[in-house]
């Protein structure tokens, strides 16, 4: 229960890091932490101790059966990874754009639409 | 046959032909895009009527393999996507011309239909979260486009909100998959409807259940999850404002919505819970009728009074679906239910034409008179008659007048809000349909009527290219508005039965 805990405290740190900075690099680094910490909540519902990779071979024995771990949030992971991996080049061409623009990272100097 | 991965297929392998081929052909990206989106919107159009088919991916049977379905309510929106997809392809052609890096422009754009297909035939909750990340990337980049100060800061706030909304959606897919054990949307309906019933709803997926509303309320943009579309559609190239408003908000959110509750959680007296995500529906949709269609009153930004508007009439689409929520979690007539949900689709449907329609006269307009400063605008029907028209037109249409398209479905939707027992919830649709009457018709003032202003003395009437398209969303929205018995029970009502009757999706799926 306490690696769920320490997930969920990682996640709202992210969120505090995207809310509270007002330097859109750190905003970024916010998301990314917030991405990382889903992934690792991914993982863990996949962990389990002593687990051996789930290949079934003939003659296999029903307590190698039960040490199978689950491999889909494995995978799941793996792609999510991917697509972070996407969203995080994309985030930090348009940081680069911006400071191109502006000269500065600082989200309160650069903003001027009214949302 | 079989033609339900062509819609995924299509489009992605043409955004990725268009740069291959673009070192020896220049004009790749036109061609290859109009080709294809012709074909899909087609495709979509033909298979109205069509029982729903079911594709197992390399031939594994669900829920081991990932299943694609496509049954009414896909049908209705793939008709959406594919032929608001094809009309602003068109529109681009001749629009587009003033930027640079095209072959990048329809590559981009046929990736975010892909991600979109993708979303409303998918019947696997990672599956569908892959193409949102598919469209939703696409569009960031495309919302940015322009990569001028405005562009890019809108763009970047989209992009941030974006993976916050994006986080969320998979935290509630994997919770789904630890509660459940699995990801096929039919097999875990099976689960929750048959292992996790009864009057309190497991914790964890009424945890699952939040983390995806607020998620998907993000990409639909309810209030207050709205912060970013007010910059983001003006922001953008206007086919894409028109395909954003159209149909991304649509497909990625409202559909997402309407498919993971009614299909996946089901709503049923039996569950108390299912109650509170009807409530919650409810409650995003008022607040984003009454938020969105305040601000919209104050814009002079013609684009961004539009987007406002979007904001409000996303929410009179989700106020059908979640009176219809509302009413089979406490137990009412099922045939209630039917009702508000037909309106909320015959809304999301109209706003599809009408919106995408005023998206793109506002770029007609802008291109012609080189602002979208409704203060500098003015008499435009002396000037471009054939865009003043159709704008008209759509303004009629959205603002509910009689016999115009967006007055059946309100008048849909307040009607089964009454009958459903939540009479002030219809008065606020009533009054702020009012409202809604009341900016169009400042944009009827302020543009289309009234002296020439300072900007449109020296328009003229855009190219053919740009203005055919507006005239036959223009036809469209007309037809919405009389023909309901021609197309009623062959999109509408299909999409309407698909979402009423989960069991049989779960029938269809696993066999």
């Amino acid at each position: 229960m306490t690696v769920y805990f320490l997930c969920a405290v990682l996640l709202t740190m992210g969120l505090y890091c995207l809310v509270a900075k007002k330097n859109i690099v750190k905003k970024v680094i916010g998301v990314v932490i917030m991405d990382y910490a889903v992934n690792l909540y991914l993982i863990i519902l996949g962990y389990k101790h002593n687990g051996v990779a789930p290949i079934i071979s003939k003659g296999m024995s029903d307590a190698r059966l039960e040490r199978f771990v689950d491999p889909l949030p494995q995978a799941l992971v793996l792609t999510s990874i991917v697509i972070g991996l996407g969203v995080l080049a994309l985030m930090v061409s348009m940081c680069i754009r911006l400071y191109e623009k502006h000269g500065t990272f600082d989200m309160s100097q650069i903003s001027k639409l009214r949302g | 046959m079989n033609l339900v991965p062509l819609y995924v297929a299509i489009p992605l392998g043409v955004a990725f032909l268009i740069p291959l081929l673009g070192t020896w052909w220049k004009k790749s990206g036109e061609v290859l895009s109009t080709v294809s989106t012709a074909l899909l919107a087609l495709m979509a159009i033909l298979s109205i009527g069509a029982p729903a088919v079911v594709l197992y991916m390399g031939g594994w049977k669900a829920p081991v393999g990932i299943a694609l379905v496509q049954d009414g309510l896909s049908t209705l929106l793939l008709i959406a996507i594919n032929v608001v997809a094809f009309l602003c392809i068109i529109f681009s052609l001749k629009y587009m011309t003033e930027y640079t890096g095209l072959r990048k422009y329809y590559s981009l754009f046929m990736l975010m239909v892909a991600g979109m297909n993708g979303v409303v035939v998918s019947g696997d909750l990672f599956n569908l979260f892959v193409f949102l990340e598919v469209a939703s990337i696409a569009s960031y980049a495309l919302v940015a486009f322009g990569v001028e100060a405005d562009e890019l800061e809108a763009g970047f706030k989209y992009l941030i909100l974006g993976s916050v909304a994006s986080v969320m959606i998979l935290f509630a897919v994997g919770t789904v998959y630890a509660v459940t054990g699995t990801l096929n949307m039919a097999d875990a309906a099976r689960e929750i409807a048959t292992k996790f019933s009864g009057p309190d709803m497991n914790p964890a997926l009424l945890l699952a259940a939040a983390f995806f509303l607020m998620g998907f309320s993000l990409k639909a943009a309810l209030v207050p999850f709205h912060a970013w579309l007010p910059d983001a559609h003006p922001s953008a190239p206007a086919p894409i404002s028109a395909m954003l408003s159209g149909v991304v908000i649509k497909s990625l959110g409202v559909y997402a919505i309407a498919r993971i509750f009614f299909t996946v959680f089901g709503f049923s007296p039996d569950v108390a819970s299912s109650g509170i995500i009807a409530n919650a529906i409810l409650f995003f949709s008022v607040l984003s009728i009454v938020v969105g269609g305040l601000l919209a009153i104050g814009q002079w930004d013609f684009k961004r009074l539009l987007a406002y508007s979007s904001i409000g009439q996303i929410g009179y689409v989700t106020l059908g679906i979640g009176v219809g929520a509302s009413v089979l979690a406490s137990g009412g007539t099922r045939s209630l239910a039917a009702l508000a949900i037909l309106g909320g689709l015959f809304h999301l449907l109209n706003h599809a034409a009408f919106k995408s329609l005023l998206f793109l006269s506002s770029g007609a307009i802008q291109r012609a008179t080189g602002t979208r400063d409704m203060k500098r605008l003015g008499g435009l029907k002396e000037r471009m008659p054939i865009t003043a028209a159709t704008t008209n037109l759509a303004a009629f249409s959205i603002a509910g007048v009689p016999p115009f398209s967006g007055f059946w479905s309100k008048l849909i939707i307040i009607i089964a809000t009454i009958k459903a027992g939540h009479p002030a919830i219809a008065s606020i649709a009533i009054g702020m349909a009012f409202v809604t009457l009341a900016y169009y018709v400042k944009v009827q003032r302020e543009v289309i009527f009234g002296d020439v202003g300072a900007a449109v003395v020296k328009a003229r009437e855009v190219p053919a290219a740009m203005y055919v398209p507006l005239i036959v969303l223009a036809i469209v929205c007309v037809g919405f508005g009389l023909l309901y018995p021609v197309f009623g029970d062959r999109i509408l009502e299909p999409a309407r039965d698909a979402l009423l009757n989960g069991a049989e999706y779960i029938k269809l799926v696993l066999g």
